[in-house]
């Protein structure tokens, strides 16, 4: 913690009364990291990224959105077409949130697959988990400013999943209404909160990389790192990487912005809101597919609201289902299978509730649901006691070492 | 000060014993400053029911002579669609077919309506809030021929009780009234 290093005499200045310096150059040069990163570990820092993005585009729609029923559509199809990069500033607000949730999604199936949420390392995955669960009420509550019919019809829907709390339901639903429907009230709130909760999360991010960074990163082949010879500095090595990572990123949501900017969306988004007509055939944002069809396959309405929280409630208490001592699915073949399995199984969910709740979808969405429940409690603690795993490396730069040689 | 530094020694010895004055004043103070706190959050936390002007909404007023056998009309009450259906002798006798005690949710038909020939229901699915189809000729009706809900299938009959899908309860029948014989008043 030697301020002297940086030669730069104003830098050496501000350091000695505030060391940010210091701490940055902790980050970059002395924190340690496992040299054997693949590029599932990009996500990360891509799920930083994207919120940054989110919360300056969103900053500056805020500047020409105006939260009323009467002028909400208005003023987001004037942002379209008279707002100078007005229809740019929207797409991207609206594609990176997708990015987003593409990015954050195979961040958490990262986790899952190299056992990245097992001890040291539960709190970091909690903190995960409420970043995840902030994104989805962000998102939501996003979605419902354009005020086009699936804003204000995906907005009655979940807000009225509350109703189905015994005895206070209906006050809860009146309460997050600020009325007897959704109407003016509610839009505002959400305004309000939508800008609010993104920095919220910036402030879970904070606490999530604090506990990164007591640990440092898991690893491929998920072993604890053994000494210096396992670990190399973040900068360069992985700041290079990264940006692969965002060259990458930025492509493809340029490519989504710039020639599919409405793939991901729902046309019935660009009709106004009617309270009198519900959409055929209404279906929330993709992202929330998964958890969709897990309410529709229930029959019963409050089961069907239980088991969809349940869904990601599970995710909280993962570190104490699993409690295999091996953390790479590299060791553990059985595991893998299950992993696989419950990757087909969430796609498989996401699949059907986009679908209409009838006939085969539902049998099949029923199926899929008792899946995804039975693999988190009963496969994974099974498989802890009854799974025979590979034997571990000695060390990270062993396997490493080992292929080199293997290779002269 | 060594004196003093025995002395508050001897004290804490003292309230460890016994819980004396001192721990009193220390939970009074926790008490009374959660008091506090929670007085002043719920201002915050109230604001968001609804507000003087949102609960003092009028009531509906309409004109139900104007809507001929098997016909249905929508109106707008608290911001919500109120179906109001002149029903057919068939659809009465249909309503009046089944015991209502062996619903999913027992209503007799008699209890949800004024006179018989007259069904007012709040328009809103007791599911998750969408509306329901049914009213416009050329709707699905569902396997009942009420209404029919699109968003997750339920199936409401011609006295609007559920009678298949996740919905739980039957539509709501608002509180209404005759002003006179052709008008109502809901609310
Ligand atoms: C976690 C970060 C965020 C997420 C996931 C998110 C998500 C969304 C989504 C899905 C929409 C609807 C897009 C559409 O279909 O039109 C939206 C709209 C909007 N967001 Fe955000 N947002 C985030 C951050 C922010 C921030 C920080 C602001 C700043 C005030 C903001 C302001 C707005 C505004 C004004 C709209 C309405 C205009 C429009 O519909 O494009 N957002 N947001
Ligand atoms: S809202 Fe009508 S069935 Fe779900």
């Amino acid at each position: 913690m030697s301020a002297a290093k940086f030669s730069n005499p104003v830098v050496r200045w501000i350091d000695h009364r505030l060391p940010v310096f210091t701490m940055l150059d902790h980050t970059a040069n002395e924190y340690p990291t496992p040299k054997n990163l693949n590029y599932m570990w990009n996500f990360g820092s891509l799920a930083g990224l994207s919120l940054v993005i989110m919360i300056v585009t969103g900053i500056v729609l805020a500047m020409s959105y105006t939260a009323h029923v009467d002028y909400a559509f208005e003023s987001v199809e004037r942002i379209m077409r008279d707002v100078n990069h007005g229809w740019l500033i929207r797409y991207i607000h609206m594609n990176t949130a997708s990015f987003f949730f593409i990015v954050v999604y195979l961040h958490i199936f990262r986790g899952l697959y190299y056992g990245s949420y097992k001890a040291p390392r539960e709190l970091l995955w909690i903190l995960g988990v409420v970043i995840f669960l902030l994104m989805m009420a962000t998102a939501f509550m996003g979605y419902v400013l354009p005020w086009g019919q699936m804003s204000f019809w995906g907005a009655t829907v979940i807000t009225n999943l509350f109703s189905a709390i015994p005895l206070v339901g209906e006050s809860i639903v009146t309460f997050l209404w600020g009325g007897f429907s959704v109407d003016n009230p509610t839009l505002n709130r959400f305004f309000s909160l939508h800008y609010l909760m993104p920095f919220l999360i910036a402030g879970v991010v904070i606490l999530h990389i604090v506990a990164l960074h007591r640990f440092g990163s898991n690893n491929p082949i998920g072993i604890d790192t053994k000494g210096k010879q396992d670990t190399i500095s973040f900068h360069p090595y992985y700041t290079i990487k990264d940006i692969v990572g965002v060259a990458m990123f930025l492509l493809l949501l340029s490519v989504a912005v710039f020639f599919f900017p409405n793939a991901m969306g729902h046309p019935d988004n660009y009709i106004p809101a009617n309270p009198m007509q519900t959409p055929a055939h209404i279906v929330p944002e993709w992202y929330f597919l998964p958890f969709y069809a897990i309410l529709r396959a229930v029959p019963d309405k409050l089961g069907g609201v239980l088991l969809m929280f349940g869904a990601i409630a599970i995710l909280f208490i993962l570190p104490w289902l699993d409690r295999s001592p091996v953390r790479s699915a590299r060791f553990r073949p059985v595991f893998r299978i299950f992993f696989w399995l419950l990757f087909i199984d969430a796609i498989a969910l996401g699949y059907l509730g986009g679908k209409p709740a009838e006939g085969i979808y539902v049998t099949l969405s029923r199926i899929a649901t008792a899946w995804y429940f039975l693999h988190f409690l009963v496969i994974l603690p099974m498989l802890s006691v009854f799974e025979s795993t590979k034997p571990l490396p000695k060390s990270i730069s062993e396997p490493v070492l080992a292929t080199t040689v293997a290779a002269e | 000060m060594a004196k003093l530094t025995s002395n508050s020694k001897s004290m804490s010895v003292d309230t460890k014993q016994q819980p004396g004055r001192r721990d009193f004043i220390v939970v009074a103070t926790y008490a009374m400053g959660a008091v506090g706190a929670a007085a002043a959050a719920w201002p915050l936390i109230d604001q968001m029911n609804p507000a003087a002007d949102t609960l003092a909404l009028a009531s509906t007023e309409v004109d139900v002579s104007k809507i001929s056998e098997g016909q249905a009309i929508t109106v707008t009450w608290r911001g919500k669609p109120v179906f109001i259906r002149h029903r057919t002798p068939d659809e009465i006798a249909r309503a009046n077919a089944i015991d209502g005690s062996e619903l999913p949710d027992p209503q007799e038909d008699e209890a949800r309506v004024q006179r018989p020939e007259l069904l007012v229901v709040v328009g809103v699915c007791t599911h998750l809030g969408c509306v329901p189809l049914g009213q416009k000729t050329g709707d699905v009706k569902g396997e009942y021929d009420g209404w029919f809900c699109p968003c997750h299938g339920s199936h409401y009959d011609t006295s609007g009780r559920i009678r298949k899908g996740p919905a739980p309860t039957n539509l709501e029948v608002p509180p209404y009234s005759f002003l006179s014989d052709n008008v109502i008043r809901i609310g």
